[in-house]
């Protein structure tokens, strides 16, 4: 079988940037993560029917092995369909994980971490507030300076710097983490403003942002 | 054999997909709505109780969709294990959808916007069920799984509550991600034998080098290990399953996680016979079992420790399957038919406890017992069932297992005879806990503080609560299924013959390849098929009535005459 290695190549660097993508925090990366590995499995069935050839209609005088295998293509096009439906269908699910908690990312389970409090397991990696990093999509203030009605990130920002300081017991690995992740975020984001007066933010949290305080004994049960 | 009727079989993926269309146009109207759903699944459940005994005596019967002959056309294929699974999900959809109505009427007020999607949705998964289990071949097996993804994406994320979002993204993007692997693997096959067709699969994937062939392999189980919570792959489930509503989590969790098996035990046995991967597919068994019934101890939702018990007995089902014999199998098939049943009932009851009680975490339960003695009879016998009490159907199956285990006399088949035995008195463990805190204790002695729900004045009054709370329409689907599991136990012989000739047919592969291609194709290979499945017959007389078969005590003590001559290498020195 002949395999082109244009295309071969390329579907080699659409998993890999998909699969990167995926291990995001950020449901929109994971969105773009899923539609990069659709496509690359799209090229791989592609693939599968071997050298180009000619279209698949019946002639007499042309023998059987110019043409072009027709099935793989029929086998992608429903693919394409199945993965655009599912694509819709996780952009819907972001959406409304945005409208409800304004978060752009995957939440934490709380009833594992009830059981895991349960036995006093404390994993510095696992169990550590993580500094949530929320979404690309809004800033935390506008342009003459005032405050958004989500400053969740803000926040957050504030709290993953300054992690070192406040949270001694989960020690230096742990603050180095924070930084890296938020360092991460701020690489390709475009730069944000951290509010310099953190006196102001907790009061403005609780309101606005329903996922800060969720009741531990719901969780597992609705 | 009459096969003319089981030309109708498609019937039962389109029969749920017309009422799905007619559900959808008659959104405005519930109860026309409701009408169309229970007709579409009874008239699915009669449809496949014929095609079931039909196909009761005899082989497989492949339908040729628009006339395309095998290869070349779509297949479905009808076989005695596709009619078990076909009929078995039938009847626990019905039922699960009566519950299901029964507590729309019963919670009237708040079910204006999301159930005019539930319905159709419903039916959608139900055809979508049925497409994989007759699917006949691989890239039809993909849109079946698909289409009951998809649905299955819909119901656990119903009416949109912050705790369904972030439960479903998990579970979506995992789904995402293993149907991703599983096509991955359908193109993989595809380039190296030019065909999906299973029965043309099963032919030509021998010829492949060995190594390219356990790739493949290995591939395929890795993406229907993780649709059906094997081990290592099973981290999605507890998170995502316990948050959907009663019924939407009954129904998955009986059928979703037991297609992933049924296509497992599919191309197990039909593209990949053999014992290559054997021992690696027992040690995920056994890991799966014991880490899935040690995650259940640990949890104090009930909902949730049932995930886990669903986890940990999917690890007996891939025992079963790595036994690679007929008796081994037969138990396999029997016991998904039982844990289809016993899983979703469990759930079920576990919504019935939280209406009751308003909550679902045994540490604010108690007294349920005294307060509704119906209820606890309910949560009873699954229960038992589930750890594999003698007279219920849980010990039939996981007897069969452990036949076949000690049977085939390796070193690892024992280890997993003693892990199922260790991993069903933890399942025993874990369901009394929730018995003896939830039924037995009284609600003042809660370790949290009990639910208001549980602490009426007298026993009159909670007793004249239970009419409002646990009304008959929810209670009598249950009930039934409560019956029909006790009807695994009572029919357990017939049964059990039943499964063990899909077995047999299954290792042999003849029935299967002459239904796809006729005879003439088939007639070349099938010595060579038979000869190949004899090696799977690690079986008992059969010229003693039965005796032997269905209570072959003596196969732990004398190993050495078939069995040994099947499994020569490493034979386990204690049992002689």
């Amino acid at each position: 079988m002949t395999v082109n290695l244009t295309l071969l190549v390329l579907m080699g660097a659409l998993f890999a940037i998909g699969i990167y993508l995926l291990l995001e925090r950020s449901l929109t990366r994971v969105l773009l993560g899923i539609i990069l590995i659709s496509n690359g499995v799209n090229l791989l069935l592609l693939h599968t029917a071997g050298r180009a050839g000619l279209a698949p209609i019946y002639d007499p005088d042309i023998s059987a092995e110019e043409y072009l295998d027709p099935l793989p293509q029929a086998l992608l096009l429903t693919a394409i369909v199945i993965a655009f439906a599912l694509v819709s269908f996780m952009l819907a699910l972001i959406y409304r994980s945005w409208v409800l908690a304004r978060q752009d990312e995957l939440a934490d389970d709380e009833e594992d971490r009830r059981i895991a409090s349960y036995a006093n397991v404390h994993d510095t990696e696992e169990d550590a507030e993580l500094a949530t990093e929320t979404t690309e999509f809004a800033d935390d203030t506008d342009s003459s300076g005032r405050q958004l009605l989500n400053p969740r990130r803000g926040v957050d920002e504030v709290a993953g710097t300054d992690a070192a300081d406040e949270a001694p017991a989960s020690g230096a690995m742990h603050a180095d983490q924070l930084d890296v992740t938020i360092g991460a975020g701020r690489a390709d984001g475009p730069p944000r403003q951290v509010p310099a007066d953190p006196d102001v933010e907790p009061t403005a949290e609780p309101d606005t942002d329903p996922a800060e305080d969720p009741d531990p004994t719901e969780g597992g049960q609705r | 054999m009459n096969t003319e009727f089981l030309n109708f079989t498609p019937l039962a993926v389109l029969i749920p997909f017309f009422g799905a269309g007619f559900a959808f146009a008659f959104y405005r109207n519930k109860s026309a709505q409701r009408a169309i759903t229970i007709g579409a699944l009874v008239l699915t459940v009669i449809l496949e109780v014929t095609m079931l005994s039909h196909v009761w005596n005899g082989g497989a019967h492949a339908i040729h969709l628009a006339g395309w002959p095998a290869p070349f056309g779509i297949v479905m294929v009808i076989d005695r294990f596709a009619a078990l699974m076909l009929v078995v999900s039938s009847i626990i959809t019905l039922c699960v959808l009566l519950y299901a109505v029964g507590q729309g009427a019963a919670e009237e007020k708040d079910d204006s916007g999301p159930v005019s999607i539930f319905y159709p949705t419903y039916l959608i998964l139900v055809a979508g069920v049925s497409n994989a289990f007759l699917a006949g071949d691989l890239f039809n097996l993909y849109v079946g799984f698909e289409i009951f993804l998809t649905a299955s994406y819909v119901l656990l994320t119903l009416g949109g509550g912050e705790s369904r979002i972030r439960a479903g993204v998990t579970y979506v993007v995992v789904s995402i991600v293993s149907s991703m692997l599983f096509l991955i693997t359908i193109g993989m096959i595809y380039a190296a034998t030019g065909t999906v067709n299973l029965a043309d699969l099963a032919l030509r994937l021998a010829d492949l080098d060995p190594s390219t062939q356990l790739t493949l392999h290995v591939m395929l189980l890795v993406a229907f290990g993780i649709k059906a919570a094997v081990f290592p792959l099973a981290f999605w489930l507890p998170d995502s399953y316990p948050t959907a509503p009663a019924p939407v989590t009954a129904v998955f969790a009986g059928l979703l996680t037991k297609v992933g098996i049924y296509a497992m035990i599919r191309t197990e046995t039909l593209l990949f016979p053999g014992e290559r991967i054997n021992t690696a597919l027992m040690i995920v068994a056994a890991l799966t079992m014991i880490v899935g019934i040690l995650g259940a101890l640990a949890q104090a939702d009930i909902k949730r420790m049932l995930s886990f018990t669903l986890i940990s007995h999917i690890g007996y089902l891939v025992f079963g399957l790595a036994l690679s014999s007929i008796i081994g199998m037969a138990a396999t098939i029997y016991y998904v038919a039982h844990h289809i049943t016993i899983q979703t009932t469990l759930f079920l009851v576990t919504g019935l406890i939280e209406r009751r009680s308003g909550t679902s975490n045994v540490l604010r339960l108690g007294g349920l017992a005294k307060i509704s003695p119906v209820l606890g009879l309910l949560f009873f016998i699954p229960a038992m069932n589930l750890a594999g009490i003698p007279p219920f159907s849980g010990f039939v199956g996981k007897l069969g297992m452990m036949q076949g285990g000690i049977a085939e006399n390796t070193w690892i088949t024992w280890t997993l005879v003693i892990a199922s035995v260790v991993t069903s008195l933890l399942t025993l463990m874990a369901v009394a806990r929730i018995w003896t805190r939830g039924f037995w204790r009284k609600p003042e002695d809660a370790d949290e503080t009990p639910e208001r729900q549980l602490m009426s004045k007298t026993l009159a009054h909670s007793r004249a609560a239970n009419k409002r709370y646990l009304p008959m329409s929810m209670v009598a689907p249950t009930a039934a299924l409560v019956a029909m599991s006790l009807a695994f136990s009572v029919f357990a012989g017939p049964l059990m013959d039943f499964s063990r000739a899909a077995a047999q047919d299954m290792y042999e592969r003849t029935p299967y390849l002459e239904a796809v291609f006729g005879p003439d194709r088939t007639e070349g290979v099938r010595d060579e098929l038979e000869e190949f499945a004899a090696t799977f017959l690690i079986d008992y007389e059969l010229d003693d009535g039965g005796a032997a078969e269905h209570a072959p005590v003596e196969t732990s003590l004398q190993p050495d005459d078939e069995a040994a001559d099947v499994v020569p290498e490493i034979t386990d020195g204690d049992d002689q």
